[in-house]
């Protein structure tokens, strides 16, 4: 398993860069990864979406797919694919330090 | 296991971001099982940043049909795969013919999909679009349905000829269903 220096930490990623220890995550680490997918500043909205992706996981021991974030987070799924472009689901599961969501939708 | 530490790298999915993939998926089918395909198929390709067009034709169009779209309906009848669940025993071609088993077997098959969290064929479509997907309707099975833009789902943009499919599929990989 590679590790990553990430804001100072040196976290433990996948092979395709997500974080495999959501334990490790912290906000300077979730303001580094967001840099890394050409987020430049997470806003209140990205916290909001991040937020509620962090404790639905604590919760459900499963990453939230965006339809869930959407009807259940509360963040509308055109405003995911404005805050988190092309990928979202993918882009805000990196930037929350969780694994990519395994459901279909 | 060998650990190797190395500065932050790019994640893989970043590779494609700024690619121009496109997916062009003609729905034909209106029967429950056929709908769902084309829609989760459509919402993990625009989950992955592709460019997506669905255009329903002929019974595809009851996907989009106002009046049939929270309807759509499976049958037993010549289907051998409809078994009785959790076994591997297929549903005798006489039960299709019992009254009503038509509509109990889809009320069965979209609780099934209700369970698993997955939206209702109107929801599917309204998410698709919301997440930039673009629907289409076939003018000749419009025409032959007499169905006008306004007996369609509100997010299906226009009634369009093959003429004009071929210029929006340009490009484009192809499913049909």
């Amino acid at each position: 398993m590679p590790a990553q220096v990430i804001a100072g930490r040196e976290v433990e990623v996948d092979e395709e860069g997500f974080m495999t220890d959501p334990g490790q995550w912290s906000e300077e680490i979730a303001a580094a990864l967001a840099g890394q997918i050409e987020i430049e500043t997470l806003t209140d909205d990205h916290w909001k979406v991040i937020r509620f992706l962090r404790e639905d996981f604590e919760q459900e021991g499963e990453t939230a797919t965006l339809r869930r974030v959407a009807t259940v987070g509360g963040v509308s799924t055109k405003d995911l694919y404005t805050l988190f472009p092309k990928k979202p689901a993918k882009k805000m599961a990196y930037v929350s330090g969780l694994p990519k969501p395994k459901g279909c939708i | 296991m060998t650990t190797e530490t190395m500065g932050m790298t790019t994640p893989a999915f970043m590779s494609d971001d700024a690619g121009d993939r496109k997916l062009a998926i003609i729905c034909s089918k209106g029967t429950l099982d056929m709908a769902y395909p084309g829609l989760i198929l459509a919402n993990g390709a625009l989950e992955n940043g592709i460019e997506t067009h669905l255009f329903f034709t002929f019974w595809g169009l009851d996907m989009v049909n106002k009046k049939t779209m929270k309807k759509l309906t499976i049958t037993s009848a010549g289907n051998t795969s409809m078994r009785f669940p959790g076994t591997s025993i297929s549903m005798p071609q006489l039960m299709a013919w019992i009254p009503g088993m038509t509509k109990f077997q889809s009320w069965m098959m979209r609780k099934q999909i209700r369970d698993l969290e997955v939206p209702n064929v109107p929801d599917l479509l309204q998410h698709i679009s919301d997440s930039g997907g673009h629907l289409w309707a076939c003018k000749m099975s419009a025409d032959m349905m007499k169905l006008e833009l306004g007996d369609l789902f509100d997010e299906v943009e226009d009634i369009i000829n093959v003429d004009a499919f071929m210029a929006i599929s340009e490009g484009a990989q192809v499913l049909f269903i």
